[in-house]
Order: C-alpha cells, then sequence, then structure tokens
C-alpha cells in the first residue's frame, strides 16, 4: 500500500462500517481522517476540546442509534481515564484511533511519560488494545475492531505507533 | 484562613427559585423530549420528575459527560428533540464542551443548566459559580446563538418556549437557591440505564 493510503482507506473502511461521528482533538497522525470527515457531507465531523468529550459523545451517539470513533494523541488517552467509567458501566461500545508518541523513535522527551502509559491504563480500564506498526496492519486490525467494539459491544483501541508514522523530528 | 476572590456580582441578582418547583415548571411535558441529566441533583429530579421514564438517560458518575453525550444523542436523532439538563459543578467540568456544541450547532438541542452555585453532594462547597463565574456569558462567548438566564418566575415563560422552538440551538441557565432537589430512589445500574434508553428509543 502507498505511504499513507492506508489512512483514506481506513476512513473508507470506517464509513462502509457505518461510523458517521468523528470527533477528534487534532493531531499529524490523524490529518487524513480529519480532512476526509471535513469534506464528506454525510459524516459529522466534531473537533473536541479535550478528549474525554469524544468518549461522551460516541455514548450519546449510540443512544440514539449511531456509531462513532475518537480519534486522539497518545497524550489525550490521558485525558479520558474516568470518563471511560462510562462506558465500561453502561457497557456502550468504544473505538477510538490513537496516533502514538512517546513511542519507536520519539525524540521529544516531554512525550514519553504518557506515551508509554498509554497500554496500561486503557488495560486497567477494560479497554481492549490493538497496535498497527505497519501499513499493512490498519486495514486487517480495524476490521477486527470494528466487529469487537459495534458486534460484541467491547471497547477497543488501535494504537498506530510511530514504526507506522514515523517518529518526529525535531 | 484562605480566602477565594469572590468576583463582583453586582450585574446578577440573588436566586430566588427554588429548583424542586422550576425545574418542573420550565419542562412542562418531559415526554417532549430526549433528556441526558447531569450526576446528582438533576439527575435525581429528572428521575423524580418523569418516574424514570426510559426517555431520560441520568448519569450517576462520569461527571463531565453530560454535554458532549446530549451532542452525540442529538446528531444521531436530528427529528427528536434533545434536552440536557445538568448542574453548574458537572458542566464546569467540560465547559469547553459548549464550544465543541456550538461548533456543530445542532438545531435540535438544547441545554439547561440548573445553577444553585454550590457542590450540593459533596458538602455544599461553594461553586465557581456560587463566586461569580456566569455561565450564561460563558455560553454566549461559546458561540451559543440563543442563551436566556431565569432569575425569577416571570423568566420562565420565554424558557419554555425556547425549549421547544423548532429550531435553534440554545443555553437556558435557571438560577436557583441552594436546596435539595426532588428526589426518587434511583436505579443505580450504569447498563440498565442503556439499554431501557436504547430499547424504548431504537426499539
Amino acid at each position: 500500500m502507498a505511504e499513507s493510503g492506508w489512512a483514506d482507506a481506513l476512513y473508507d473502511l470506517l464509513r462502509a462500517n457505518g461510523v458517521t461521528q468523528f470527533g477528534y482533538v487534532p493531531d499529524a497522525g490523524h490529518r487524513v481522517l480529519i480532512d476526509r470527515s471535513l469534506a464528506d457531507p454525510d459524516a459529522h465531523s466534531i473537533p473536541l476540546t479535550t478528549e474525554e468529550e469524544g468518549v461522551a459523545l460516541a455514548a450519546g451517539a449510540d443512544l440514539g442509534g449511531q456509531k462513532a470513533v475518537l480519534l486522539m494523541q497518545s497524550s489525550g488517552v490521558g485525558n479520558c481515564i474516568n470518563m471511560l467509567s462510562l462506558t465500561a458501566g453502561c457497557r456502550f461500545p468504544f473505538l477510538t484511533i490513537v496516533s502514538m508518541r512517546g513511542d519507536f523513535g520519539e525524540g521529544n522527551a516531554w512525550q514519553f511519560p504518557m506515551g508509554q502509559a498509554v497500554e496500561p491504563v486503557l488495560k486497567a480500564m477494560g479497554v481492549v488494545v490493538l497496535r498497527c506498526d505497519g501499513p499493512q496492519d490498519v486495514i486487517p486490525t480495524a476490521t477486527a475492531a470494528l466487529t469487537m467494539a459495534f458486534q460484541s459491544g467491547q471497547s477497543v483501541a488501535i494504537l498506530l505507533g510511530q514504526r507506522l508514522l514515523g517518529a518526529k523530528k525535531f | 484562613m484562605a480566602r477565594l476572590n469572590k468576583i463582583p456580582m453586582s450585574n446578577v441578582p440573588a436566586a430566588t427559585l427554588d429548583r424542586r418547583q422550576a425545574v418542573p415548571a420550565l419542562l412542562e411535558r418531559h415526554a417532549d423530549f430526549l433528556i441526558v441529566a447531569g450526576l446528582a441533583g438533576t439527575a435525581q429530579e429528572l428521575s423524580a420528575l418523569t418516574h424514570e421514564s426510559p426517555g431520560v438517560f441520568g448519569l450517576g458518575g462520569a461527571m463531565g459527560a453530560s454535554l458532549s453525550m446530549g451532542l452525540g444523542l442529538a446528531l444521531a436523532q436530528p427529528k427528536r428533540r434533545v434536552l440536557i439538563v445538568t448542574g453548574d459543578g458537572e458542566l464546569l467540568m467540560n465547559v469547553g464542551a459548549l464550544a465543541t456544541i456550538a461548533l456543530q450547532n445542532p438545531p435540535n438541542l438544547k441545554v439547561v443548566c440548573v445553577d444553585n452555585g454550590h457542590y450540593g453532594e459533596t458538602g455544599n462547597q461553594d461553586s465557581h459559580t456560587g463566586l461569580g463565574v456566569q455561565l450564561d456569558v460563558i455560553a454566549r462567548g461559546s458561540g451559543f446563538p440563543v442563551v436566556h438566564t431565569i432569575n425569577t418566575d416571570a423568566d420562565i415563560e420565554e424558557g419554555r418556549r425556547l425549549l421547544r422552538q423548532e429550531t435553534g440551538l440554545a443555553f437556558i441557565l435557571l438560577r436557583v437557591m441552594e436546596g435539595p432537589p426532588n428526589k426518587v430512589r434511583r436505579n443505580l445500574v450504569p447498563h440498565v440505564e442503556r439499554d431501557r434508553f436504547r430499547a424504548a428509543l431504537l426499539g
């Protein structure tokens, strides 16, 4: 797959599976998904002020019979933790795609504490964590995650690692 | 003794309304709405008012969720009137969600904040609004096209009208005195709440 062709394919996959609400705090790793949602007349593109809004947004979408996804950077995971008690307690389906920092080859030391804590804190809140480290991983992983979230009612996070996204240069 | 900066409130009259009468008077017919109620006081009074109607999702935790939940619901159900009813403390925890809602501007969504200026559930500490922070001004600055403040019985009629106007996002600040809400013994099993709401709405 072309260098970032996976991102367009991922957007198409989400839409084909009925995801209509895209909540996000911007990150470079999500640029294509955000731009596609903004250009899509049949989707809601929802910029958030903090990531935990997206957890509650997804719950509200489910109450109304729609599917949402939360796009965020790894640092945003920390902003979501208590709000995930809504998801866990009420058994809301939940799907998030996390662009990683503080990961493979990271050059900014500020990113490591949260980046390295992403997996353990998500797991502590009952979220299933799936990783993508190459472009060939993205579509199979997202396909699995969509089934786990919206058919089995689980909370699922797809981590897009820095082997896939590239480490930001400073 | 430490002191907090009490912000001058010369333009804000003292609250006179009792929430136990004012909230039912404002909502009038709850069955006209799908309702998300913030935790503590507002979830309790909405449960009491509606006899735990399946059209009300009342939070028992996850403080700060109500605004964004109501947004997701309103976007998913554009043909239904969606109402968020929450307290000042719950709203303040994710006050940025007002800006998020205004950018979507869903015409079927209204927000009611029952502002008693206190954290009633945790020992009645002053909230920021009790010390002068004005949520109606914040809502206006966040981009809400219609903002209405209810200080007296005479202001309620306009609030009732705004809640049912066919198009247009609105924020209503209902300023009430300290004091308990109407209460009922609620079901606090979270997933029962979700299942009940979805079954009634979606079949």
